[in-house]
């Protein structure tokens, strides 16, 4: 054990000393959450809506001068025939559309009920989802108006129709994808980097040498990544909660424990990685092509998988991190237990157990 | 009669149809210093992994610090230094980081680690440096660190796998002041090298030719044999009957 403990010092060390390595440890998280947070925003602006008023009477009038009024869309000149609004989603002139039928009022009026359909481009759902809700706020101020005048209530039903991506599955938040990321790339990257190192150093024979086990050499590079990155998972966390005001729904201690379990997948396929390659640019590019690649396409974090061909989607289920981000969407943002994800815990914990087999397995191998 | 640390016998190592080592039989004495010479390619480092445990013999036997190589590497490795040719501190470490870290995983407690390291730094004149990075160290003064730190859990046979590779003639010498101290202190030293002025150097030494022992004795004894003034001429005249290409 003081033989570890010694080992782990060592390895503080390496990190501690290297700027570079410090930078991309804890820079990185924190600058990729600042961008994915303020420069990908979702806040919408001035967003053109086209409107087709085929009602024409008070009650469509009102609720498109409510809309104008508003800071958020800028109405485009209108149109009645329903092709033309086609074209305009296809040529990206507008990512929001707002029809009325024929006799709004008078239905509204009369059978106190009326409808409205908004139809919007999913491409980017998240982007959708901030219009239509937008729109829909606009149109229940206005029934909350009408209703406070009458006895009997007023209901306008929105008909939400999402273009493109109509699950609107893909990004309904990037805190889960970006801690992916930065969990993969500082695990598999640093940890096959550092013991491809003492390959390269020739520090690893004199290793091999003294009594000092293989396996614990390979544990003991491991631990202070584990550790970093565990003060990673806080410092993203803190970050989504104080400066993004994304707040964790679920169990943060079973945040942790899945994240702990991500970690290990990752520094497992670190070592896995330094076991097969020589030198440290063949590391750092096998990390970063055949890892961190699959991370940023295949997780579902930037592309929905839904809409990959059949052939794409079942391979991203080896791809360690679409689990841990459907694992930590799932408790950050719905907020669930671990009943409900179960299952994708179960894929992870299996690809790690894999991994940790082969890697111990092509380590004895080179050893003979 | 001095007891024996390294005794092979038919040691051999095939890679498929390549023997690499074939059946090469051998002793080392107590204190002495022991050369292991061959071109490239004739099969030392190999027979050198397998006394330090990095490789399995395919056949033959040998024992190193009493113990079986096949059975007891755990022991051998207790037992034993090593230094590469590749120097092997860390660089982004302090000479006195380095030294505690070899200490430590060789299980030395943190009191026997202090003295030592006092010990080694005196004997080093690197006072001055203890504290610094070992990559501000001349190439001279970290081989030579590196080497006192390889004898840092007080091994029975230390093993120099071209240990003054790239250095000049003067730290060379300076180097092998350091041997001899080790081996008067009981240490056995088994060395290989390219350079022929240190073969001279070494109580006994053995040449390899395409994985074979061609001829092992002393250096003087040596040059009678093959009639030679200098331990260069007996090396190329064994040489010169390789096979073997790098």
């Amino acid at each position: 054990m003081k033989q570890f403990l010694a080992f782990v010092k060592k390895e503080f060390y390496h990190v501690l000393r290297d700027r570079r390595t410090l930078l991309i440890l804890f820079g990185m998280p924190i600058a990729q959450i600042l961008i994915f947070g303020f420069a990908l925003t979702n806040e919408v602006k001035n967003e053109k809506i086209l409107i087709v008023d085929n009602a024409k009477d008070i009650s469509s009038r009102r609720i498109i001068s409510e809309i104008e009024a508003s800071k958020y869309f800028q109405i485009e000149n209108p149109v009645s025939d329903p092709n033309q609004i086609t074209r305009a989603f296809k040529r990206g002139i507008i990512r929001v559309a707002l029809i009325f039928p024929a006799g709004f009022h008078n239905d509204l009026m009369h059978l106190h009920k009326a409808q409205i359909q908004i139809i919007a481009d999913a491409s980017d759902p998240n982007v959708a989802t901030t219009l239509t809700n937008y729109i829909s706020a606009i149109i229940q101020d206005y029934q909350l108006n009408i209703n406070q005048t009458y006895q009997i209530p007023f209901q306008i039903i929105p008909e939400i129709r999402m273009l493109y991506n109509p699950e609107l599955k893909g990004a309904p938040n990037f805190v889960p994808g970006v801690m992916a990321l930065v969990l993969m790339l500082i695990c598999v990257l640093m940890t096959a980097i550092s013991i491809v190192k003492e390959k390269e150093t020739g520090t690893m024979e004199i290793l091999l040498v003294s009594p000092f086990k293989p396996v614990l050499v390979i544990l003991a590079k491991a631990v202070p990544y584990l550790i970093l990155s565990l003060i990673n998972v806080v410092t993203i966390l803190l970050l989504s909660i104080f400066v993004l005001k994304v707040p964790v729904r679920g169990s943060v201690l079973l945040l942790f424990a899945e994240s702990t379990l991500f970690i290990i997948t990752c520094l497992t396929l670190g070592i896995f990685i330094s076991i097969k390659t020589n030198t440290q640019q063949v590391a750092m590019l096998v990390s970063l092509m055949g890892m961190l690649l699959p991370t940023v396409l295949f997780s579902g974090f930037m592309f929905p998988i839904e809409n990959m061909p059949v052939a794409l989607q079942a391979f991203s289920n080896l791809v360690p991190s679409k689990w841990f981000y459907i694992i930590v969407k799932s408790i950050m943002i719905k907020g669930v237990g671990f009943s409900v994800i179960w299952k994708e815990t179960l894929a992870l914990l299996g690809i790690t157990l894999f991994l940790f087999f082969i890697s111990i397995k092509s380590f004895k191998i080179r050893m003979a | 009669m001095p007891g024996v640390v390294v005794k092979t016998d038919k040691l051999t190592k095939r890679f498929g149809d390549f023997i690499a080592v074939n059946e090469i039989s051998f002793e080392v004495f107590k204190g002495e210093i022991f050369g292991f010479l061959g071109a490239n390619g004739a099969g030392k480092t190999t027979a050198m992994r397998m006394l330090i445990g990095l490789s399995k013999p395919t056949s033959g036997s040998a024992v190193v610090a009493g113990f079986d190589v096949y059975k007891q590497t755990e022991n051998i490795k207790r037992n034993i230094g090593y230094m590469s040719q590749k120097f092997s501190l860390y660089e982004d470490l302090t000479v006195l980081e380095n030294i505690s870290f070899y200490g430590g995983i060789y299980g030395l407690s943190d009191a026997e680690i202090r003295t030592k390291s006092d010990l080694l730094i005196t004997e080093l004149g690197l006072e001055n440096q203890a504290k610094k990075l070992v990559a501000s160290l001349p190439l001279g003064w970290k081989q030579k660190l590196s080497f006192l730190v390889a004898l840092l859990h007080e091994p029975k046979i230390i093993f120099l796998d071209e240990p003054t590779g790239g250095v000049d003639p003067l730290t060379r010498r300076q180097f092998w002041d350091l041997i001899y101290a080790a081996s008067d202190k009981g240490i056995t030293i088994f060395v290989t090298t390219h350079y022929m002025d240190e073969a001279e150097y070494c109580n006994r030494i053995s040449i390899m030719v395409d994985g074979k022992i061609e001829a092992l004795d002393s250096p003087q004894n040596l040059k009678k044999k093959f009639n030679a003034n200098s331990m260069n001429e007996v090396f190329y005249e064994l040489a010169r009957g390789a096979k073997r290409a790098e």
